[in-house]
């Protein structure tokens, strides 16, 4: 076995092959940058090219890729609180923080070091355990998959700041919201109330992008200055490592929980960061810094979504099922090649599994190097005035929506998604739970609903299923040892004088529910039960909370309202809500180019104030580069009405 | 004078046709791609098993297509292949520039009358159908060797994984309600997660389609962990079903039903079985161009599919990309999607009333 690693190694490294995975890298570090874009997009950008190349070259192209991902995404993370891709929104919760108190260089030392580790950990795992790992993956049965998803439903203790109440909420909200569309098992509409889009489901980059990008753009917008408020970087490279250095245990502990959600078939490798991160919340002592900057939250999402890929490759070669989104491309991707994932690869073909797992850790090394190169760079986004870099961001923000499923309801949905996060930001409702609920929804419902239909009610009782119920018991119970855990956004809530908009927010949750029991009610059982459950408990809760604004003391945690303390020079909402809405209009009038031509062109020069030949010169960059894109990866635009009448020329079709 | 004038006005006549026939685009099989761009709409996410059948036959198509123009896969996925089949509808214009690769989850909606389809597959003009497979296996301890012993099978309770009732997966719950056997259907598994739910032991019954058979099942036959009884089988010239020619030692459904039962199918069951198995598996992927394409461009398309299935690189990758079936062309593909998309309005009804009564499912009326 040893020789066939050794002659793999010396593949990888020959000739061209090392060309094609420093493009693998440069491509999966662009999509990870740009906010919203990540392996998925970058997988598909790239699967066209590889049909006829040499099987090595074209392994190292999209290996290169695959590892490298959750290593660049990190900046949009760190930097502007924005998630770079799906893998990364974990990071938002302390690195931001840290970036905002002039700690950027630190947070990103240690995201791209412990990025590395844990990618390096991920190709160990796969090469010790690909040959030994098909019966491992076979004990977990319908019925262990569902308690993993309950573990993971389990960290949302911990990832609801003051008010546990609104975090459980907030969690079935996305539970919910995961559950719209077409029903697994009956493919009944849920949820969908006559709308078309939505029966394939919310996509998860739209519902991120929603939730924590649109808020943050809107709130950074409404100060009026730099992203930094200390208008350097920091000098903490150095720093930065040894933060990971002495934090060994966490970057160990949740490289391994990367690998596992990774190999776990049918779980989603985007909750591994969340789970990591969870997870090191619960064993921490000292949980006060959470939220506010504590360097091992960015250690513990960064060493586990690099881990997912050596992860998310067991299953992908010897099974031939995906472990995770930009994986199932992968697999296509190696069909093209005219490789057939399965035990006769592992049995026939080890030299080329081999050439995967080198890729995957060079790959790891060089990302991580190369961002470390490019960090001065990039981190000089967080010193410039905001209001020049919102439009950028707005425009990547849309296009990479619009990718989820080129429909114009993933714009639509982005926006309604954002109002709700904007609101749940400034009323204090935990945003987290709602990313986890909605990323563990199908997986809970669909292995709880096999389960039953496997197992019949034993399988409560199959050994695997009672570890892991211990183990969540046991993570739970350390979560709350130490006192209430404070993950807490927004900051301080200061005295609420008037408790009527948090009122009015809490009643808006109360009838989303109440509408979400009415549209299921008329549902089969087996499409109704799972969803039903929640909306109906989350009823019940959100009455309470609501009780509890309007009766209960100030000095509960679960009143809460930012712009209670916000009288400092903040514009009010509702003026980017007009921008939003502008934007949308134009868009749908005369299509995305010429919509975003004109909402650049008038933001630059009200909101920044930007000279006429510097409005113009950004204007078209951003156009010319949003056209370079959508040509060299045959992307479309959203089209407007003007586009159904007319033939437009490219790129305004 | 007359003659002159007749002369005259005959070479006038010539020379305004030949100018005209200079302007209109030359006549049978020489319409020209060059430097044009071919967009191959695929309504599924890259990856996916039409995306790859589409990747796979863009390159040959350039080489083939007069003026070697780029073909461009763009996947537009949504509703099971609803939406961006409805979109190509909508907005492909005919001058052979868009081609649309559907599948048998295309087709069957499309045959269940769902309130989302707004496309009217035969108005489409297919020139080419790709057709595949399946074989259904079990777990070996239920005691059954072949398809004899299907009656062993019998009155034992198996499950099976499916991707929903209403899906391609109906035509395997047919065949088993048919050959009496007692499958409940598990919902919600794709083909490959209800392949490792089969190898986990949860289910004692599955199928796959031909190339994920022969890549990741025919692994299990050999460790004794998995016994084919039978395949689906293809329709011949005479629309009789006979063996697969991927798998010439299995018997198909019919002969596997003789096998065991010592008599032929019938009913309106097996009617509709029939028709849903070529819906879903003989006519499985066609290439379509769209309605009211000049005659020219589609015969073009036709001498130049016609050409690739004949090339020895594409047979020789076929065998592993697309499984040892005859590719339908021109012709061929029209009467295989004829017979596809055509279906007793009886045995319609007979399926729709089963999945009803079984599953609950209910038609809205369109």
């Amino acid at each position: 076995m040893l020789d066939v690693v050794g002659a793999a190694l010396a593949n990888v490294l020959s000739g061209t092959h090392v060309l094609y995975m420093l493009l693998g890298v440069a491509v999966g570090l662009i999509v990870g940058i740009l906010p919203g874009l990540g392996g998925i997009a970058g997988m598909s950008i790239l699967l066209p090219f590889v049909y006829g190349m040499d099987t090595v070259s074209a392994l190292a192209l999209l290996i290169g890729l695959l590892a490298v991902v959750p290593t660049g995404d990190t900046f949009a993370s760190i930097l502007m609180g924005i998630p770079g891709s799906a893998a990364s929104q974990a990071t938002i919760l302390d690195g931001f923080p840290m970036a905002k108190r002039g700690e950027a260089a630190r947070a990103l030392s240690a995201a791209f070091f412990s990025s590395m580790l844990g990618g390096l950990f991920g190709a160990l795992v796969l090469t010790a355990f690909i040959v030994v790992a098909r019966p491992i993956i076979l004990a977990f049965s319908s019925a262990e998959l569902f308690m993993l998803t309950v573990l993971g439903l389990g960290m949302v203790g911990v990832l609801s700041g003051s008010s546990l109440t609104k975090g459980l909420l907030s969690c079935a909200l996305g539970l919910l919201l995961g559950m719209v569309g077409a029903a697994p098992a009956t493919g009944e509409w849920r949820l969908v109330s006559g709308v078309e889009y939505l029966v394939d489901g919310l996509p998860l980059v739209v519902v991120a992008l929603g939730l924590f990008a649109i808020p943050e753009i809107i709130d950074l917008l409404r100060r009026h200055g730099a992203i930094a408020r200390v208008a350097t970087l920091g000098s903490g490279w150095l720093r930065g490592i040894r933060d990971t250095l002495r934090e060994w245990a966490v970057v160990l502990r949740c490289s391994g929980i990367g690998c596992l959600i990774g190999a776990m078939p049918g779980l989603g490798g985007s909750v591994a960061d969340w789970m990591a991160y969870g997870h090191t919340v619960q064993l921490a002592k000292d949980k006060s810094q959470f939220g506010r900057g504590d360097v091992r939250g960015v250690l513990a999402p960064e060493s586990a979504n690099n881990a997912v890929a050596g992860g998310a490759l067991v299953p992908t070669l010897l099974f031939g099922i995906p472990g995770s989104g930009s994986t199932a491309i992968f697999l296509g991707g190696m069909v093209l090649l005219g490789i057939q994932p399965g035990i006769t690869l592992i049995e026939t073909r080890l030299d080329l599994v081999y050439t995967i797992i080198w890729t995957l850790a060079i790959a790891n090394v060089i990302g991580a190097g190369l961002c470390v190169a490019v960090s001065p760079a990039v981190a000089r986004i967080t010193t410039l005035p905001y209001a020049y870099v919102a439009p950028f961001m707005l425009m990547i923000i849309f296009f990479a929506a619009y990718q989820a499923t080129t429909h114009w309801g993933d714009i639509l949905a982005l926006l309604a998604i954002g109002v709700l996060g904007l609101y749940m930001r400034r009323f204090g409702w935990p945003r987290p739970p709602l990313i986890v609920g909605f990323v563990l929804a199908p997986g809970a419902e669909n292995y709880l609903y096999q389960a039953i239909q496997f197992h019949g009610w034993a399988w409560v009782l199959r050994p695997g299923v009672l570890i892991i119920a211990a183990i969540t018991i046991a993570s739970m119970w350390a979560g709350a040892r130490y006192g209430r855990n404070t993950v807490d956004e927004g900051g301080e809530s200061g005295r609420v004088r008037d408790k009527r908009p948090q009122l009015a927010f809490a009643l808006v949750m109360v009838a989303l529910f109440a509408y979400a029991v009415f549209d299921l009610l008329r549902w089969t059982f087996l499409a109704k039960t799972f969803p039903l459950a929640v909306a109906a408990a989350s009823v019940a809760g959100a009455l309470f909370v609501a009780g509890v604004i309007w009766r209960g003391p100030r000095s509960s945690a679960m009143v809460f309202d930012t712009e209670a303390a916000a009288a400092d020079g903040a514009s009010p909402l509702g003026r980017y809500f007009l921008w939003l809405a502008a934007l949308l209009t134009a868009s749908g009038l005369v299509g995305f180019v010429i919509g975003l031509t004109l909402f650049f062109a008038a933001f630059l020069h009200v909101e920044a104030r930007a000279p006429l030949g510097r409005n113009a010169l950004l204007t078209v960059s951003a156009v010319a580069f949003l056209a370079a894109m959508s040509h060299i990866f045959v992307l479309d635009f959203p089209r407007g009405v003007l586009q159904g009448l007319v033939e437009m020329p490219w790129p305004f079709r | 004078m007359r003659n002159r004038s007749l002369v005259g006005l005959s070479t006038a006549l010539t020379g305004a046709a030949l100018a005209v026939a200079a302007i209109l685009p030359a006549p049978a099989g020489a319409a020209d791609f060059g430097g044009k761009t071919i967009e191959f709409v695929v309504p599924f996410p890259t990856a996916g098993g039409s995306d790859v059948w589409a990747r796979f036959f863009a390159p040959f198509l350039t080489e083939a297509l007069p003026g070697k123009p780029t073909v461009v896969v763009k996947n537009v996925p949504g509703g099971g292949s609803i939406t961006g089949t409805n979109q190509f509808v909508q907005r492909a214009k005919p001058d052979g520039l868009s081609i649309l690769g559907t599948s048998g989850s295309t087709q069957l909606p499309y045959l269940l009358d769902d309130p989302r389809v707004r496309y009217e597959l035969k108005d489409l003009i297919p020139v080419l159908v790709s057709p595949t497979g399946g074989v259904v296996y079990v777990n070996p301890e239920l005691g059954a060797k072949d398809a004899r012993d299907i009656p062993k099978l019998r009155g034992k309770k198996m499950k099976y994984g499916s991707q929903g009732p209403t899906s391609l997966d109906l035509v395997p719950v047919l065949a088993f309600e048919i050959m009496g056997l007692d499958v409940d259907p598990v919902f919600g598994l794709a083909r490959g997660p209800a392949r490792v739910a089969y190898e986990r032991g949860e289910s004692l019954i599955d199928y796959q389609t031909s190339s994920a058979y022969l890549r990741n099942v025919v692994p299990l036959i050999k460790i004794g962990k998995a016994v084919p009884l039978f395949s689906w089988g293809v329709l011949n010239d005479k629309g009789e079903f006979t063996r697969d020619p991927t798998f010439p030692d299995l018997p198909h459904f019919a002969e596997a039903y003789e096998m065991a039962y010592g008599k032929k199918p019938s009913g309106t069951a097996y009617e509709a079985y029939k028709a849903f198995v070529v819906a879903g598996f003989a006519a499985q992927k066609p290439i379509f161009l769209p309605k009211g394409t000049p005659q020219d461009v589609v015969d073009t398309y036709v001498q130049s599919l016609a050409k690739v299935v004949k090339t020895p690189s594409f047979k020789e990758k076929a065998g592993d990309e697309l499984g040892e079936y005859e590719q339908a062309v021109g012709p061929a593909a029209r009467e295989a999607m004829r017979v596809a998309l055509t279906i007793d309005p009886q045995a319609k009804a007979w399926v729709k009333d089963w999945l009803t009564r079984r599953f609950n499912v209910k038609f809205e009326a369109k």
